[in-house]
């Protein structure tokens, strides 16, 4: 059966259904300033990599680890537009995530590289 | 109380398939499922990184020196960072451009827009072109960075440090790879037939294949290369 | 009153129109089929695995027997538990998956039907794989959790191991692609008015296992990949003299292992929740209570693995962590054996074989799970590991649970896919053969167990208060045996000689008994409307479902109208029931009508030969990683190359043809 294009005057051509979009689609504006965020997150990374200071001390792991969740999420949120799609899908990939994330963390505790952690 | 439908007339309407309960697509569903179990695969690849961390009977070493007597020769730590901050940024990019692929697929049968910045957007074949190189540019970068270890020591076999690196590294690379081969497929069909909205759910599809693998190698990044 | 009365005569349905013979089978990508495929192959795996019991049972008969070497029993045992979990119990399972929830949920085939066929093939394959090590005498030998080191190159240079992973890495294809199409299918493929919490219970816990499958694989892949490494290309993942970490392979094994043992149970569980009901002629007590009981099973299964390793010196915290959590998971394992007793306190009992096997579940299970708790407190299971103790609890839980389920899942389900009974005179004498062989073989377990005979040893000495244990376990395989066999006599002659089923035998209140026994291709002519989570019993016997939540027309919930309301868009793809048809469909039963689905005007998928090749091809690159191992670099090369060339043609093919033909 034909896609009825007729409904679909009003906004892009697009299957939103199928992509399970219900709030407003990122725009170009949006995608490049993501991409300067990462960019940004990945440069004082390694700055931070290479100041002694900060390099040596306690603070650094948590700050790395901070930066590189930020990193993730926003391009898990936007990139991968699950801000925008339904929420099934946030349901689909947090459960996993967690479990994953715990799985890391449990293990690491077992083999006793808890200093990792700091 | 219902009865039994013994008879149908021949143009039954209500033929084919059911709308979906969600109004989601299928693939969309699995792809996601599928995500959540490369969490797992990668989560596992990682966690014996970490374990492994440290307890190298020999060198090379990720950050240290290996001296004499633990190395015959003296062997320097042997990750580069600035080679691989600029393969992260490579990876990172090409994430915008498989989102600027996908946005152009879905509004391909609107109107050009003026200007020649505007209008280059619009190109599916261009960001989908750009996604892969940038991708295959992390994977050159990968190769080189592989061939540089070995010749300077380290190998799968070297010690555990070798072995889980390139393993780890290794599997995210053949994820990039499949990713780089999904994408000129896509390609290959844009030539062929053109890439339009009724395509928009399989590019995306790939889109969020390649960003979760862009998103893993966020991980392992830190956890490995900036972490000592 | 149903209508079943004045049903047509049964006879060969039209339904299949064309689709017989074996390249219709090689080419299937119904669910029905591939279901029935799954059933045949597993039934015949569960057999060979029982003769591999048999032979451990003959050889410990008695003290210092020598029916087989030390080298032979270590590869019957490890075949033995490999075949019965990953050839038997699962693919068991994963026949009712395929088979009965499109039905339940009201849809006409899977997600995905040629990833289907896929997950079938490469499992058949997988297996043929695996057991062609027997032919060169070869057959792993590591047990079926394969412990490195033991199972590196250095410990166990043979081909044995070498067929053991690959294997495994094989099958564990197969299980995730079919829990990726089971998830699917179900979020998405629900009949109108179905929501969550009124999916059959079998459905709920087949959902809940799919989520297991994905989670829990791939840690096995990676522990199976570091291993395949550490043999082919001399990684160090489990090499000691690198430095190397013991524990590694059996905390990532056990990470799997632990919610795969849930995954061989929970069907089991599902399939005894629609029995149970169906023959007590009442609800399910405490539906909502038995789901978020499954779900907290999966979720607590994550955190329990390292009971399995009490004796390596995790230390006291570890220890304390996962006896706790090990005693947590038992609480909602426990609410589903009350609630079955409560189902069945004041229902109208039949005592059919099906009904037998799934209170038998009940009741044995309930023993393997005490002996469980046992083995939850640390300083106790010090005592109990590694004995014949262990032994006797995961038989409990696995044969007196898992196949005890399965097995009246077969009763329950045999008409439906065959449209005839089994026998009830020799289903009786099969599940009193196996109860009492079942108990016979492993309660004296518990005492060889407690008085240290140790696991997977080939022989013990006289004179230590073993034999008569052993000699009685013995001698229960044999009663067990001769079950089986009248179960296979049973399950071939009631083909042909069987009763007519009908639609509806047992007075079933779910969707699967609305639709003809076997069921047409299509599953169901118009997809119903189900207005409660017993749906055949709101049409026949309103009276059972009269304190179940349910609407008697017009619930919107789950609903076309409610979908696109949902996005803005109706949903355009593919063809769809207009709204206005769904509403007046309602819930109904269909009788067969020999009508095919081109008759009726459905599109359905198209048969292939794609996904058999595909699976070929895999299995032949995989089986090339052998020839390194045998210094054959060209052949090895050769058949990597040539496998996974076959796999990628016949993987694009099949991606670029679409489904099924435009409509």
């Amino acid at each position: 059966m034909a896609h009825d294009s007729s409904q679909d005057s009003h906004v892009a051509h697009v299957d939103h259904a199928a992509m399970g979009i219900e709030k407003e689609h990122p725009t170009w504006s949006t995608y490049w300033k993501v991409a300067v965020v990462l960019a940004l997150i990945t440069v004082v990374e390694v700055w931070i990599y290479y100041v002694p200071a900060i390099h040596d001390s306690r603070a650094f792991v948590p700050m790395l680890l901070t930066m590189s969740a930020v990193k993730f999420i926003t391009v898990v949120m936007f990139y991968m537009h699950l801000r925008y799609d339904h929420k099934l899908f946030r349901v689909l990939f947090t459960g996993p995530l967690i479990i994953a994330m715990t799985t890391i963390v449990g293990l690491i505790f077992l083999f006793g590289k808890l200093s990792l952690l700091n | 109380m219902a009865h039994a439908a013994a008879a149908h007339s021949a143009h039954d309407t209500t033929h084919g398939h059911p709308p979906t309960s969600t109004g989601l697509d299928n693939k969309k569903i699995a792809i996601w499922a599928f995500i959540g179990s490369e969490c797992m695969l990668f989560a596992s690849l990682i966690s014996t990184y970490l374990i492994y961390k440290g307890r190298s009977l020999v060198g090379p070493y990720p950050h240290e020196a290996c001296l004499p007597p633990v190395c015959s020769t003296p062997l320097k730590a042997i990750l580069n960072i600035p080679v691989t901050s600029a393969s992260t940024f490579v990876l990172l990019m090409s994430s915008l451009a498989m989102v600027l692929a996908l946005s152009a697929v879905e509004m391909k049968d609107q109107p050009m827009p003026q200007g020649f910045g505007a209008r280059l957007l619009r190109s599916s074949r261009l960001w989908l072109w750009m996604t892969a190189l940038l991708g295959t540019t992390f994977l050159g970068f990968q190769a080189f960075e592989f061939t540089s270890f070995v010749h300077e020591g380290l190998t799968l076999r070297t010690n555990l440090f070798g072995s889980s690196f390139f393993t780890l590294t290794g599997f995210h690379g053949a994820h990039v790879t499949v990713g780089v081969l999904w994408l000129l497929t896509l390609l290959a069909i844009d030539y062929r037939r053109g890439l339009g909205p009724k395509d928009a759910l399989n590019v995306d599809i790939a889109a969020l294949y390649w960003h979760f693998v862009d998103v893993v190698w966020i991980a392992i990044f830190t956890l490995v290369y900036l972490i000592k | 009153m149903a209508t079943t009365a004045t049903a047509p005569a049964y006879g060969p349905t039209d339904s299949y129109v064309g689709k017989s013979g074996i390249w219709a089978w090689l080419t299937t990508v119904d669910h029905k089929r591939i279901g029935t495929l799954y059933l045949f192959t597993s039934l015949f795996f569960f057999i060979v695995g029982g003769l591999e019991a048999g032979m451990i049972r003959w050889q410990l008969a008695g003290p210092n027997k020598h029916v087989l070497s030390a080298e032979a029993y270590n590869q019957m045992f490890t075949m033995h538990g490999t075949t019965m979990i990953f050839l038997a119990v699962m693919p068991l399972s994963a026949a009712f998956f395929n088979y009965l929830i499109p039905l339940q949920i009201g849809a006409r085939d899977v997600a995905f039907p040629r990833l289907n066929a896929f997950s079938y093939w490469v499992y058949l394959f997988g297996a043929m794989f695996m057991n062609f090590s027997w032919f060169i005498g070869a057959a792993p030998n590591g047990g079926w959790f394969g412990y490195a080191p033991l199972t590196t190159m250095q410990f166990s240079p043979g081909l044995n191991i070498d067929f053991w992973v690959i294997g495994l890495q094989i099958l564990g294809v197969s299980s995730l692609a079919a829990a990726f199409n089971f998830i699917t299918t179900i979020i998405n493929m629900r009949a109108p008015g179905m929501n969550l919490m009124r999916m059959g219970m079998f459905t709920w816990n087949a959902f809940v296992v799919q989520f297991l499958l994905v989670l829990a694989f791939p840690v096995i892949t990676i522990a199976l990949v570091f291993l395949l490494f550490d043999r082919f290309f001399g990684t160090n993942f489990y090499t000691i003299a690198a430095g190397a970490d013991p524990l590694l392979w059996q905390h990532l094994f056990w990470i799997f292992g632990h919610p795969e043992v849930y995954i061989l149970i929970l069907p089991a569980f599902g399939l005894t929740s629609e029995i149970i009901p169906a023959f007590s002629r009442k609800p399910i007590f405490g539906y909502p209570v038995m789901v978020y009981a499954t779900m907290l099973i999966a979720f607590l299964g994550f955190g329990v693995w390292a009971h399995h390793m009490f004796a390596v010196g995790m230390g006291p915290i570890g220890d304390t962590v996962f006896g706790v959590t090990t005693l947590l998971i038992a609480i909602p394992t426990g609410v589903k054996i009350f609630n079955w007793i409560f189902t069945m306190w004041g229902g109208s009992i039949r005592f059919s074989t099906a009904m037998k096997f799934a209170i038998g579940l009940v009741a044995l299970f309930t023993i393997g799970g005490i002996s469980g708790v046992m083995h939850a407190s640390p300083p106790a299971d010090l005592q109990q590991t590694d004995t014949y103790f262990v032994v006797a609890h995961f038989h409990y839980v696995l044969f007196g649970g898992s196949m005890m389920g399965i097995f009246g899942g077969i009763y329950f389900y045999y008409p439906k896919m065959t449209g005839r009974l089994l026998s009830e005179k020799l289903g009786t004498w099969h599940f009193w053969l196996t109860f009492v062989g079942m108990n016979l073989t492993f309660f004296p377990m518990h005492f060889s167990g407690l008085l240290g005979m140790p696991r997977r040893i080939y022989t013990y000495e006289a004179g230590q208060g073993l034999e008569t244990f052993n000699l009685l376990s013995s001698i229960g395989t044999a009663v067990l045996m001769v079950g089986t066999l009248i179960f296979i006599v049973n399950f071939f002659r009631s083909f042909k000689a069987g009763a007519i089923a009908g639609n509806d035998p047992w007075g079933g209140g779910t969707l699967e008994w609305s639709i003809p026994s076997p069921p047409p291709e299509y599953n169901f002519a118009r997809i119903p409307r189900v207005t409660s989570r017993y749906p055949m019993w709101d049409v026949k016997t309103p009276a059972l479902t009269a304190e179940v939540p349910h609407t008697v027309k017009g619930d919107t919930r789950l609903d076309v109208d409610v979908a696109s309301k949902h996005t803005g868009h109706a949903h355009p793809n593919p063809v769809g029931n207009e709204p206005k048809q769904v509403a007046e469909s309602g819930m109904h039963i269909e009788l067969a009508t020999g009508e095919s689905a081109k008759d009726l005007g459905i599109p359905m998928p198209n048969p292939t030969i794609k996904p058999l090749l595909c699976a070929a091809g895999m299995v032949i690159m995989f089986s090339g990683l052998l020839f390194i191992h045998k210094n054959n670099m060209p052949l090895a090369l050769a058949t990597i190359m040539g496998g996974a060339l076959i796999m990628i043609v016949s993987l694009y093919g099949w991606l670029l043809t679409p489904l099924e033909d435009a409509h």
